[in-house]
């Protein structure tokens, strides 16, 4: 069923293969959650699956969610983890290309999660490793880990089919929103782009998403569309997007969410990748409207489901 | 009068026809063809034709170049026949394919592309999308290229 060695682009997968990780995901969640939580509701499991695996965290720029959550999904399996956090402490400060790190790495553990500032780096160091690489971000490239995050906790909410959803923000420029789109066409999602003009969706990708099976609407009013949205999946607009630092602060404002403007639709929930800054109001945080929290959660169970899969796991927890 | 001959006729070799105009000396580059080979070469450039409006014309005497080494100028020249030319007259006539997948010739044109990493050994590759028009899409960073003429390596 799942053929990859490798997990590089959201391009990939075919939809039957996001649905086997989504309901692995979905399986292994239990093992996800703290045994004794804070809230002595002890709704976790211990889990010893991955019990003798090394995964190398290879981060050449910052991260906390991805980092983490990898580190955490492949403890609570019971593995380990060995992590290069700092280029400057190691071999890549002396100039070491990334293809000699891959293969000498490769040598010390059975996975590799690799964020990178060059598009393609992880495509690259697939051909130089004998262990699957698991592409944590390259550059403005891929991120295939977030994207699958993102349709989990959409599934979780159970709007996966049939779903409308609004992407708001700078869907220009915004490496998230490509491949959560292309990924949301396999399964003939309803998408309305929300951004300025200027930032608004390239138009080669529209039209590949609604070859795809897509719909496809586009608006630069969120008022305009939330009536009709079940999920917001709001992106950060950023600054330097603006030559003018007034015209960015009257775009930012003008896509900024809100209590009041959530008002509007009591069911819609709000997803962001995060780190948010100041596109989403602090007063939503306790709305039940918020996901983002439980979506970053969401990246535990999902990559616990990528690692058993990778590293020939298969059986129950 | 006898059929007009673009180029100084050839008792033996290759014509390469129907180039789009301007990229004769790609098409040179893309063979690998230059001063330091033995061949004598002629090219023509921006000549009238009336399939293409105008066209380039490259002649390489007694050689004859096999399809698989010349496909890859479908890249550029996407219309071109090759004719093979025996004692003067023309045995041999194919139209250019485009490969499935290209390693070298082109570059990404996305500076910070992993393929232009000059440390890393690694050589440009991309994957055919569309051949006409051709549209190329980097195996790496997934970048696409639609005028492969400016990125020849
Ligand atoms: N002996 C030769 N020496 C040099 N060039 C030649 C010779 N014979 C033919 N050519 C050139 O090769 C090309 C193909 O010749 P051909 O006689 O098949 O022309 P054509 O009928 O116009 O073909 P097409 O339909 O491909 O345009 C022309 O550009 C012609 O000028
Ligand atoms: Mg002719
Ligand atoms: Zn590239």
């Amino acid at each position: 069923m799942f053929t990859k060695r490798h997990i590089i682009s959201t391009r990939d997968f075919s939809k039957e293969e996001i649905d086997y990780v989504l309901s692995r995901a979905e399986e292994l969640e239990i093992y996800a959650r703290a045994e004794e939580p804070g809230d002595g509701k002890g709704r976790g499991r211990k889990s010893d699956l991955l019990k003798g695996k090394i995964l190398a965290n290879l981060f050449y720029e910052p991260s906390t969610r991805t980092r983490f959550s990898f580190e955490t999904a492949m403890k609570r399996l019971g593995g380990e983890v060995i992590n290069l956090s700092s280029t400057e402490a190691s071999s890549v400060a002396k100039g070491e290309n990334l293809a000699d790190t891959i293969r000498t790495v490769s040598g010390y553990c059975d996975v590799i999660v690799l964020r990178h500032p060059h598009e393609g780096a992880s495509r690259m160091a697939a051909s130089f490793s004998p262990v699957p690489i698991i592409n944590a971000g390259d550059g403005a490239g891929q991120h295939p880990t977030q994207t699958l995050l993102d349709l989990y906790t959409i599934k979780r909410e159970g709007l996966l089919d049939g779903l409308r959803i609004a992407l708001i923000g700078d869907l220009k420029y915004g490496r998230t929103v490509h491949s959560l789109a292309y990924a949301l066409s396999l399964y003939k999602a309803t998408l309305f782009f929300v951004s300025p003009e200027a930032l608004r969706m390239p138009d080669e990708i529209k039209s590949d998403l609604k070859e795809a099976g897509a719909e496809v609407l586009e608006s630069t009013d969120i008022k305009e569309i939330i009536k009709e949205a079940n999920v917001l999946y709001v992106t950060r607009i950023q600054k330097e997007r603006f030559p003018d630092p007034a015209e960015y602060r009257k775009v930012a404002g003008t896509y900024r969410i809100t209590t009041d403007l959530i008002e509007e639709n009591e069911d819609v929930i709000i997803m962001h990748p995060l780190p948010k800054v100041d596109e989403i109001d602090v007063e939503v945080d306790g709305t039940k409207n918020a996901r983002y929290f439980k979506q970053t959660f969401y990246g535990v169970p999902v990559r616990m489901a990528i690692l058993s899969i990778l590293l020939g796991k298969e059986e129950m927890g | 009068m006898k059929k007009e001959l673009k180029v100084v006729p050839i008792k033996n070799g290759t014509v390469i026809d129907h180039i789009t105009a301007g990229q004769a000396l790609n098409v040179l580059k893309i063979l690998e063809i230059n001063g330091r080979t033995d061949a004598v070469v002629s090219v023509v450039i921006n000549v009238r034709s009336k399939k293409m409006g105008r066209k380039d014309i490259v002649k390489v005497e007694d050689r004859e170049l096999k399809p698989d080494e010349v496909d890859k100028i479908a890249l550029i020249a996407p219309n071109a026949t090759i004719n093979i030319i025996h004692d003067s007259e023309v045995t041999g006539k194919h139209k250019v394919y485009l490969p499935k997948s290209i390693e070298g010739i082109i570059r990404c044109a996305n500076p910070n592309c992993i393929s232009n990493a000059e440390k890393e050994p690694v050589m440009s590759k991309f994957i055919t999308v569309s051949e006409n028009p051709p549209q190329f899409r980097c195996f790496y960073c997934e970048r696409i290229i639609e005028d492969a003429s400016r990125n020849i390596c």
